[in-house]
């Protein structure tokens, strides 16, 4: 079955899974409203949308982890009601989730098979079977992976492999990618579209999920967008971008501002010399000014965010010296950053940035909540409720009360809740850690123009950003890593990012010009 | 459903309604299964008395949890309180203005250590406290060479649990002090918890302890004044327990800790840290002390009461799970 050639027919094929009326209510929100959704065999089917537009509810209706309320669901046109993702699995319906579940300590083979080992008398592991089987799953799959490697030990993307493999043991007819690139570097991609057009060439049903326009372009076959928890269309792939964005957001995007001058003449904030710390962060060094926004490109594992925690001192330098608006600073902790007036916004938001558990209050408060104390110990709510609100307006942060619970927050959201305790504790020097990593295209604008704000105010900023099309966007100068050291330094208009991915990928390190 | 949004307060407030709900009915049913023993004052006045002890323990409990660590050391730390007390006041003879605060300054002292243990020396907080529990229990057995120590001389003393301040005005309500001083701690603790930086920390720390550390909070420093206000608590318990017994007994202490444990979390408060509630927990030890009372009541036989009392803290922390997956 071909998806190019039947997608203009009026004579379209029974799709292989059908979804009607799909609806779902969470306390306060409806997630799902009257939802069609419609994927054929053998077709990369991409889903699009702001986040908490949907997408991520109908998959786990679709993967049996979640319940319906309402509508109807067929699968080869038969009706099915999966109770658990146990049973959606065995009707052929995998999901891999954005997130990574694997056992770091088991094997490949070992995580692949978890709870369906091949068994002797009931009890007994019985590991040839288990390596014979991983080896014959791995071959039908053409992965490369070893079945006998630790996944600690595997890269990110070759981490994501497994996932998908794992997935696949049962046969499955409708594959689920929830953003399976967001780790990835450009070469890992291309290894993993490569998987994901065998799967759909042998029929399987792919939907994709992403947030990245390129790569949708590049893999789907159609893309559906959704809005505010309906399906708003279906379009062919080649449909152009501006037109998905429109419909994703319900109106025209506006276009960029452009980038605000730093100060003249430049008054240096931040300035660090021969900063190492093992294999991660090797004699770097260089100079931010107010004002400015200094970009930091390079692959995964390039140090980027290793120099990053070295500076607000969440890690320990092993040598190497820091210079706050020209004074020294020890950096033994982010204690002795926060006082320097250094701010991080780090990359995993939900490990490093939020108290997930608590108030949208209680966390843009806490890194200034020594502002908003009566007595020095007694927390002032009036205080931090106006500082709340203040930080909710001006990130226009989504949320129905301060009250709210962050876990509740779309990603989008999260991030500015990150974003506006920063803000509060009126850093100079802020430092963004792959600050739009997962968040959908209307966040994203409003927090790069939150970022050109902040540098038009003076502050200097830094932005650490594996997407090579927002580093370039957003930065007045560049600076490339490979491997713990920086390789460049572009600035001016005209930097392509060929010139970009040369740097990051040299084989040896240049002295930057 | 409701289609209010889900916050936090309205999440903690069902909750509350639970326990309490649970606490009525275990108070309903015994008293329609024994009316004639069970709701008498004294009976009554006798639950407060004997949930005074366990009680403030589990609040001490409580500041530790919620910050996703544990304290196995508050009933082993109450002995040893109640032991220094006893030295201070009955041996060389301090006046009680000073023996009380030495006694809670102990306990602060000791909890400060533990915190010290875990943010300095990076040992977890069960083997911190476990080790902290034994040497604080081979420490009060060597300070009184294994005997008790007795507050007969020392003026007052008795006074602290059993007398009652309230009775001299109001006669009808003849409620011991200890009760009053269980009551006072519960409230200053829930102002700290709900309304001072410390709680605040305490909770946030529960929640994501790496987040903390990166909005530039001293995390250890913290973590170290939230152990010494526990080990503080603790100390507070070791006063009410001597008073009661008018005596610092060395061998007594070990296991208080779990029932402490139990009502915290029957109470609703998560061991993973981050939630918690004060008023729980006291919901929580009067659950616990009420269903013994009731169980001694009905003649249930001591060892069946224990086999009870671990079925229904499993019962409770079940339940409290089912609600939060309907959440």
């Amino acid at each position: 079955m071909n998806a190019l050639t039947s997608s203009d027919t009026d004579a379209e094929p029974a799709p292989l899974l059908l979804a009607r009326q799909m609806g779902k209510r969470y306390p306060g929100v409806l997630a799902l409203d009257r939802v069609d959704f419609a994927l054929r065999a053998g077709e990369v089917h991409a889903l699009m949308g702001e986040n908490g537009a949907g997408k991520s509810t109908l998959m786990k209706i679709l993967a049996g982890i979640v319940r319906r309320d309402a509508g109807q669901l067929w699968l080869g046109g038969q009706a099915v009601d999966f109770q658990s993702a146990a049973q959606a699995q065995a009707h052929g319906v995998a999901i891999v989730h954005q997130e990574l579940n694997l056992m770091p300590h088991l094997t490949v083979a070992q995580n692949i098979w978890l709870g369906r080992e091949p068994r002797r008398w009931g009890l007994w592991m019985d590991d040839a079977a288990l390596l014979a089987r991983t080896q014959a799953h791995l071959a039908a799959l053409q992965l490369p992976l070893d079945p006998l490697a630790p996944v600690q030990r595997l890269s990110i993307a070759a981490q994501q492999l497994v996932e998908i493999a794992k997935a696949l043991t049962q046969t499955a007819r409708v594959l689920i990618l929830d953003e399976p690139t967001a780790a990835l570097n450009p070469h890992e991609v291309q290894a993993l579209f490569e998987v994901v057009r065998r799967l759909r060439d042998q029929g399987v049903g792919v939907v994709y999920i992403s947030h990245k326009m390129d790569e949708i372009q590049r893999i789907a076959d159609r893309i559906t967008v959704m809005r505010d928890g309906r399906s708003i269309a279906t379009l062919p792939a080649s449909t152009p971008l501006p037109k998905l964005v429109a419909l994703m957001v319900g109106r025209e995007v506006a276009e960029t501002a452009p980038l605000p001058k730093p100060a003249q003449p430049p008054r240096e904030c931040l300035r660090v010399q021969g900063l190492r710390r093992g294999r991660a962060v090797q004699d770097v060094g260089f100079a931010l000014h107010a004002g400015e926004i200094l970009g930091f490109a390079g692959l995964m594992g390039a140090g980027r965010t290793e120099l990053a925690r070295l500076i607000f001192g969440a890690d320990r330098r092993e040598a190497g010296q820091i210079w706050v608006q020209g004074r020294p600073c020890p950096m033994r902790s982010p204690q002795d950053a926060v006082h320097a007036g250094v701010a991080y916004l780090p990359e995993d938001r939900k490990q490093h940035g939020l108290a997930i558990g608590m108030s949208v209050e209680a966390n843009i408060t806490l890194a200034s909540l020594r502002s908003c104390l009566r007595g020095g110990v007694w927390l002032a709510p009036a205080r931090l409720a106006q500082r709340a609100r203040e930080g909710v307006h001006r990130l226009r942060i989504k949320t129905p009360s301060i009250e709210q619970t962050v876990q509740l927050l779309s990603g989008g959201n999260q991030q500015k809740v990150v974003m506006a305790k920063w803000l509060l504790s009126q850093g100079e020097v802020l430092i963004f850690d792959e600050p739009t990593r997962g968040i959908d295209v209307v966040a994203k604008a409003d927090i790069h123009q939150l970022i050109r704000d902040l540098a038009a105010q003076g502050k200097a900023v830094i932005v650490i950003s594996s997407e090579l099309p927002e580093v370039l966007a957003l930065c007045h100068r560049i600076l490339v890593m490979k491997e713990g050291r920086i390789t460049g330094e572009l600035h001016g208009p005209g930097i392509t990012q060929a010139q970009l991915m040369h740097l990051a990928t040299l084989p040896q390190a240049l002295d930057p010009s | 459903m409701t289609s209010r949004p889900a916050s936090n307060w309205s999440a903690q407030a069902r909750q509350m309604l639970l326990a309490m709900a649970s606490l009525l009915a275990l108070v309903l049913v015994f008293s329609l299964l024994k009316p004639e023993a069970f709701m008498t004052t004294d009976n009554l006045i006798g639950i407060l008395q004997s949930t005074t002890v366990i009680g403030v323990l589990a609040i001490a409990s409580t500041f530790v949890i919620v910050t996703g660590g544990i304290d196995l050391s508050v009933g082993v730390l109450m002995t040893f309180c109640a032991v220094t007390g006893g030295v201070v006041m009955a041996e060389w003879r301090a006046p009680l203005w000073l023996g009380v605060p030495a006694t809670i300054g102990t306990g602060a002292l000791c909890g400060a250590l533990s915190g010290l243990a875990i943010t300095r020396l990076r040992v977890p907080p069960f083997i911190a406290t476990l080790g902290m529990m034994m040497l604080l229990k081979g420490l009060s057995l060597i300070i009184t060479r294994t005997k008790p120590i007795y507050f007969s001389d020392v003026e007052g003393f008795d006074q602290i649990a059993l007398g009652s301040w309230i009775e001299t005005w109001l006669p009808s309500l003849p409620l011991p002090n200890g009760v009053l001083i269980f009551a006072a701690v519960a409230v200053i603790s829930a102002v700290v918890l709900r309304k001072t930086v410390l709680g605040r920390y305490a909770l946030a720390i529960g929640s994501n302890e790496e987040a903390v550390r990166l909005s530039g909070v001293n995390v250890s420093r913290w973590k170290v004044l939230i152990y010494g206000f526990a080990g503080g608590i603790c100390g507070v318990a070791g006063l009410l327990i001597a008073s009661r017994l008018n005596s610092a007994q060395p061998a007594l202490g070990q296991g208080y800790e779990l029932d402490a444990i139990a009502a915290v979390v029957i109470g609703g408060t998560s061991l993973s840290g981050g939630v918690g509630s004060l008023l729980g927990t006291v919901i929580g030890a009067f659950i616990m002390s009420v269903l013994i009372n009731g169980l001694r009541i009905l003649s249930v036989a001591q060892e069946w009461q224990m086999v009870l009392t671990g079925a229904i803290i499993i019962l409770a922390v079940y339940t409290d799970k089912l609600r939060r997956q309907q959440d």
